[in-house]
């Protein structure tokens, strides 16, 4: 029987009733008094020398307030960089200024050149156009391998377009070589993880405010995480200290990782509403978006994999080129490098292990986290070797994997790429995988595809991640320049009611509903007595943001640590009123009672004594009931399942149709069952996208070519098929007080080399055993053009 | 978007006045004008909408049994209204964008557009259709001048479009994944007299009657015999969703495919 | 500025507009109804599909000029009398068919205009009526549940959960 309360029930979301009435606030929604509205002009070509910017004309246009250039930032800082990587040799990373508006060189088409301030969008449009720029036009920079090899320079003063070189592990160099030398057998395979634009369906929009009589300055943005926006952009570029800055994301549309980051605009619209003494707002187009908002994945990587005759993995080698674009975006460098190749390992035990990865400056849109970050990258690469190893040696890809699995009596498993898996039950996922896919039926609807003409194939693969980012001291060593813990206040009113504060963001996981469940649960009180509140520093504590599956693993851990604070006050309460020792008191279903008596008190009337403190031992206590805990993980979580896919590839045409598509995932213990799938039917959606449909693709010159809907192929839903999913395989998380794992990236994570193994499997199955690999996004003209060999 | 003045007039000569106007241009739909516009890529000054026109929507039969379509009639309207006299028109339009933009696009404004990778082209050109303007008629056969080039002139308006309904006929359109126009798209449609059939989403010049499978589909209207045929990659697009070869193919597969299904 | 007048959620409405108004933007701005939004300058997402004289239309994609006189129906006319979600709309939150909350007005408002023309549509014809609305967050799967759910057919047929 599914439970109908609390946790492990299937709540209905609370936030849906505003979001399906058109009562969400998102940012776009806002419009303060006497706002003007800002526009940037932007770059036209990605690589030019920018020798003079002359607004004259656009600042004498109708309605225009202001225009803004690099001059008038030249007393701020630039965007920072949230991560600092140590290359192979122990040198720091190259890390370029990243102005706020473009300084003496474009670098990438989209980078904002100047920003027209004025009484309405239309006209500060027009104003843009009347901007005269001077520039010289320089080569390119595009492709990361000539990028890499030297020539021209994105950027002259740091000397190279080499951001850093990577090797991990270092130490372990020699002995994967040697592994290889004597492995009986080496599958290589090389590959491109596409580049791939976020979109999530919101783009973005800054409305920066002050207040002259308190020198408050107020951010409206879309973010995911608005405390790190407040801290980079008031610690970093404007220089206003935190009490004087305050940041809300309001509803946000979706962020996928694209919203994590500090922009360039939110920056300007809070420094320009200083400077005018007006609120100032900026909404993003979707073509905008394309050129502005972070790009995500761009690896071109070689993988090779040593085997011994009997299957059993003895060493990976990596080599990666990883694009970092014009500049580097706030965790950029982290994404190629401590959440790519700390995953090399897989769902397996390969004893040796070495990733060597290139991040190199090009001329394109800055690239960093989207949906899995490096994970995908990780995994996509690792199930396509592996399935391409089983192949040449004419091993079954599913035997090939559970040979080599990290088994279920060997956790806590220390990998050799630093990261300790601390639970997992990989044979048990797969087991629940082929029972779902129906593997032993596919046969009999390959038959079928055949008659019809199509080839059928079928794919499967295994996924681990690093979720619930992370423990500060190893991410700190790791190079990140910030803590990843998370915090909650829990304010318990006079009359029970809860209102918990939390850090963490929600835009679309439903936090409002399920940190409710939490809480109810754990008090045994009824959901609707508990409010969350998220999304505005001015009333919530210190949050790290929401991204890496971390929110319930991290945020939610955070607020049961503040919980049980409350808890274990109210319980002294209790005890004072109950006239009873406080070691004798529990708590259930909402009442405390005393050990082995029938004495109780309900939760209420705890909470009122607390507040109304008349028959209250004032000498041992205070008055009032709310409480605030950090809490910083001592370990990644790690989810991880299997996935398989089914495809049709038509073989006149190369269109791919996917037929099918299950997952077994272990994300430990689940909150809400519904949310959770959920989740994943996103994730494998992107995936699906990013392996069939989605690309990024720039021309030589640096113009984006895909730089619309109408040629970037979003997902749709006749491009994907009802999914099945099972969340049964659970271990849960060792080292949390919930035991949970994180499910927001694993479908992202999970889903493309599952497509792309099966529509492999399709044509081999076919007789067209030439193809060997096709990189994503498997368009028709692609597979058909691999087809025609 | 720039600004400019908004007229709607009710009947032909209200608009055809109002498109006398410097720098004014015709609205149909606005499918895909509105979008331009928002791109500043057009900037009329006066736009004349004809939406307003009742004598220009709807969907008729001819004394000579052809379909006649009003030029600002919408997609939508075209699929459910066609779908017993021309089927394969019908199946056409229902299948051109999505829901919400078949309620506004109309037959009129996709022909002036003259997209390269629009299905209406392929009907008209397939159909042998008459395009009527406000001041003549002219054949499919001579309409079609290229990439968004047609023989209207400046302020000519396409009033009605008269298809010849044929005795088998089938569309398939192989879908761009991102735009959901015609990746390449193929009207074929056997008429007593003989077989035509027009390719759109695949040319470089636009759509185009592909001869040599006319010929051979006069003869024999059958797949087969459009299988010794090859389809030359020259002057075929090449673009991010396709090359010209992978095009080329799809003209002859596409063409199969219909023929089949016309029966 | 001319003035506009159409009857929105069966309230007549006016308003000051240029030629250059789109219908999204004369009932986001003009009327104070955000809930209808914009997700893309293209026309494909959806995310601002409204009706307009019952047809469902892309308003970001219609000049407010061009309809005046029209009868249109946003998302915030899809609730009942009382105030409580509608059917289609109760639909998605059993279903669990919304997550970010953003494409959600135009999914709704399409999926109305779906079940007004076929009451009983099959998985297939769900989907493809859905292809000028795109979801970024579900992956459609629970989209297409609560639309099935919404017209009264049983949703098991969706998939195995």
């Amino acid at each position: 029987m599914p439970k109908d309360h609390g946790i492990g029930a299937s709540s209905k979301r609370r936030e849906d009733v505003r979001f399906l009435s058109g009562r969400g606030r998102y940012t776009d929604d806002m419009n303060l008094a006497r706002q003007a509205y800002a526009v940037f002009l932007r770059a036209q070509v990605a690589h030019a020398k920018i020798n003079k910017i002359d607004t004259t004309d656009a600042a004498a246009m109708p309605g225009v307030i202001r225009v803004f250039t690099a001059q008038d930032f030249s007393g701020v800082g630039g965007l920072p960089c949230g991560w600092q990587v140590t290359d192979r040799h122990g040198n720091a990373m190259l890390e370029p200024k990243h102005p706020i508006l473009a300084e003496g060189k474009i670098r990438y088409v989209g980078e904002a050149l100047a920003m027209i301030v004025a009484e309405t969008e239309a006209q500060a449009r027009d104003a843009a156009e009347a901007i005269v720029m001077d520039v010289e036009d320089l080569p390119a920079v595009v492709d990361m391998k000539a990028a890499a090899a030297g020539g021209t320079l994105v950027h002259d003063d740091i000397g190279s377009n080499l951001c850093y070189d990577w090797g991990f592990v270092e130490d372990n160099k020699a002995a994967v070589d040697e592994a290889f030398a004597r492995a009986d057998h080496v599958t290589t395979l090389e590959l491109v993880n596409n580049r791939l634009a976020p979109n999530p369906m919101e783009p973005r929009v800054a409305i920066g405010d002050y207040d002259f009589s308190t020198d408050q300055h107020t951010l409206y943005t879309t973010s995911q995480n608005p405390h790190v926006i407040r801290l980079l952009m008031g610690a970093f570029v404007l220089g206003i200290p935190e009490h004087k800055l305050r940041v809300v994301a309001p509803d946000v549309g979706g962020g996928f990782g694209s919203k994590i980051f500090h922009y360039a605009e939110e920056a300007a619209v809070t420094f320009a509403a200083k400077e005018l003494r007006r609120p100032v707002k900026w909404t993003s187009t979707r073509s905008e978006a394309f050129i502005t908002d972070a790009h995500g994945r761009d690896h071109v990587t070689k993988i090779e994999l040593a085997l011994d005759k009997d299957g059993h993995f003895q060493a990976i080698r990596t080599e990666t080129f990883a694009n970092m674009g014009a500049y580097l975006s706030t965790f950029a460098p982290s994404v190629p490098t401590w959440l790519h190749g700390t995953l090399m390992a897989g769902n397996y035990k390969t004893p040796l292990i070495y990733v060597n990865v290139k991040a190199v400056f090009t001329n394109t849109v800055p690239v960093d986290a989207y949906r899995g970050a490096g994970r995908p990258e990780a995994t996509f690469q690792l199930e396509r070797v592996i399935d391409k190893a089983a192949r040449e040696m004419g091993m079954d890809p599913v035997e090939l994997r559970r040979k080599n699995f990290v088994q279920p009596d060997e956790f806590p498993y220390q990998t050799p790429v630093a990261v300790v898996y601390d639970t997992g039950n990989y044979q048990a996922t797969m087991d629940k995988l082929l029972d779902i896919a129906d593997v032993a039926g596919f046969e009999a609807r390959r038959a079928e595809s055949a008659e019809a003409g199509k080839l059928r194939g079928l794919g499967l693969n295994c996924y681990i991640e690093a979720c619930g980012i992370a423990p500060s001291n190893l991410v700190g060593q790791l190079g990140a320049r910030a803590g990843l813990y998370e915090s909650a206040t829990v304010r318990v009113n006079a009359t029970g009611g809860i209102v918990v504060m939390t850090g963490s963001h929600s835009h679309g996981q439903g936090h409002e509903t399920t940190f409710a469940q939490v809480i109810a649960d754990m008090i045994g009180i009824a959901e609707n007595q508990v409010e969350i509140v998220h999304g505005d520093t001015a009333n919530t504590p210190m949050g790290m943001g929401t991204y890496g599956s971390r929110s319930l693993a991290v945020g939610g851990s955070a607020m049961v640590r503040a919980a049980n604070k409350v808890i274990n006050k109210a319980k002294k309460i209790a005890a004072h009123l109950l006239e009873a020792s406080e070691a004798d008191i529990e708590l259930k279903d909402g009442a405390f009672s005393v050990a082995g008596t029938d004495k109780s008190v309900d939760w209420g009337s705890v909470c009122l004594a607390a507040y109304v403190p008349h028959n209250y031992p004032l000498e041992d206590l205070e008055p009032g009931l709310e409480e605030t805990a950090f809490y910083d993980p001592s370990n990644f979580t790690y989810p991880a399942g299997a996935y398989a896919c089914e495809v049709e590839v038509d073989p006149e045409t190369g269109k791919v149709t996917i037929c099918a598509f299950a997952a077994a995932d272990d994300f430990g213990n689940v909150v809400n069952p519904m949310i959770v799938e959920g989740q994943v039917h996103g994730g494998l959606a992107q995936g699906i996208g990013q392996a069939l449909l989605e690309g990024v693709s720039y021309d030589e010159n640096g113009q984006l070519l895909s730089g619309s809907y109408m040629d970037y192929a979003m997902p749709r839903a006749d491009d994907v098929p009802s999914y099945v999913v099972d969340h049964s395989c659970q271990t849960p998380c060792t080292h949390n007080p919930l035991g949970v794992k994180g499910c927001g990236e694993a479908g992202a994570i999970g889903s493309p080399p599952a497509v792309v193994n099966a529509v492999i499997d399709a044509l081999h199955r076919g007789g067209i055993t030439h193809v060997t690999h096709i990189d994503m996004p498997l368009t028709p003209g692609r597979v058909w053009s691999a087809i025609q060999g | 978007m720039y600004a400019f003045d908004f007229v709607k007039p009710s009947s032909i000569d209200g608009a055809a006045e109002a498109l006398q106007e410097e720098e004014a241009m015709a609205l149909g739909g606005g499918q895909t004008l509105i979008p331009s516009m928002k791109q500043r890529l057009a900037a009329p000054s006066v736009l004349v909408s004809l939406g307003g026109i009742a004598e220009m929507r709807g969907v008729c039969i001819a004394d000579d049994g052809a379909v006649c379509i009003g030029g600002a009639t919408p997609h939508a309207v075209v699929a459910a209204e066609a779908a017993a006299s021309y089927p394969a028109l019908a199946a056409l339009a229902g299948g051109i964008g999505d829901p919400a933009v078949r309620n506004r696009g109309t037959i009129g404004g996709s022909l002036a557009n003259n997209d390269p990778s629009a299905c209406y082209p392929a009907a008209a050109l397939g159909s042998g259709a008459t395009i009527v303007t406000n001041t003549r008629k002219i054949a499919a056969d001579d309409y079609f001048e290229g990439m968004f080039t047609t023989a209207l002139e400046p302020g000519e308006i396409i009033t009605e479009v008269r298809f010849p309904v044929p005795q088998a006929a089938n569309y398939q359109k192989f879908l761009q994944p991102a735009s959901r126009f015609a990746l390449t798209g193929v009207f074929v449609a056997k008429y007593a007299d003989g077989v035509r059939v027009a390719v759109t989403g695949a040319s470089e010049g636009g759509v185009f009657r592909w001869s040599e499978a006319e010929a051979a589909l006069s003869a024999d209207f059958s797949p087969a015999a459009v299988e010794g045929l090859t389809v030359s990659p020259e002057g075929m697009i090449g673009d991010l969703h396709g090359t010209p070869a992978y095009r080329a193919n799809l003209v002859k597969v596409l063409t199969k495919r219909a023929v089949a299904a016309a029966g | 500025m001319t003035k506009v007048s159409m009857t929105v959620n069966g309230r007549s409405m006016s308003g000051d507009i240029e030629g250059r108004t789109l219908l999204v933007d004369f009932l986001r701005q003009g009327l104070g109804l955000t809930g209808t939004h914009v997700g893309c300058d293209t026309s494909q997402c959806g995310a601002c599909v409204v009706h307009v004289d019952g047809k469902a239309v892309k308003s970001c994609t219609v000049f407010a000029a061009d309809v005046a006189g029209a009868e249109v129906t946003t998302i915030e006319g899809m609730g009942n009398p009382d105030g409580s979600l509608g059917v289609i709309q109760q639909a998605f939150q059993d279903h669990h068919g919304l997550q970010c909350g953003f494409c959600t007005p135009g999914m709704v408002m399409s999926a109305a205009a779906l079940l007004a023309e076929n009451p009983k549509p099959t998985e297939a014809e769900i989907r493809h009526y859905l292809e000028g609305n795109i979801c970024r967050c579900t992956g459609y799967h629970n989209i297409v549940k609560a639309i099935m759910a919404a017209s009264g057919q049983d949703v098991s047929a969706v998939a195995a959960e």
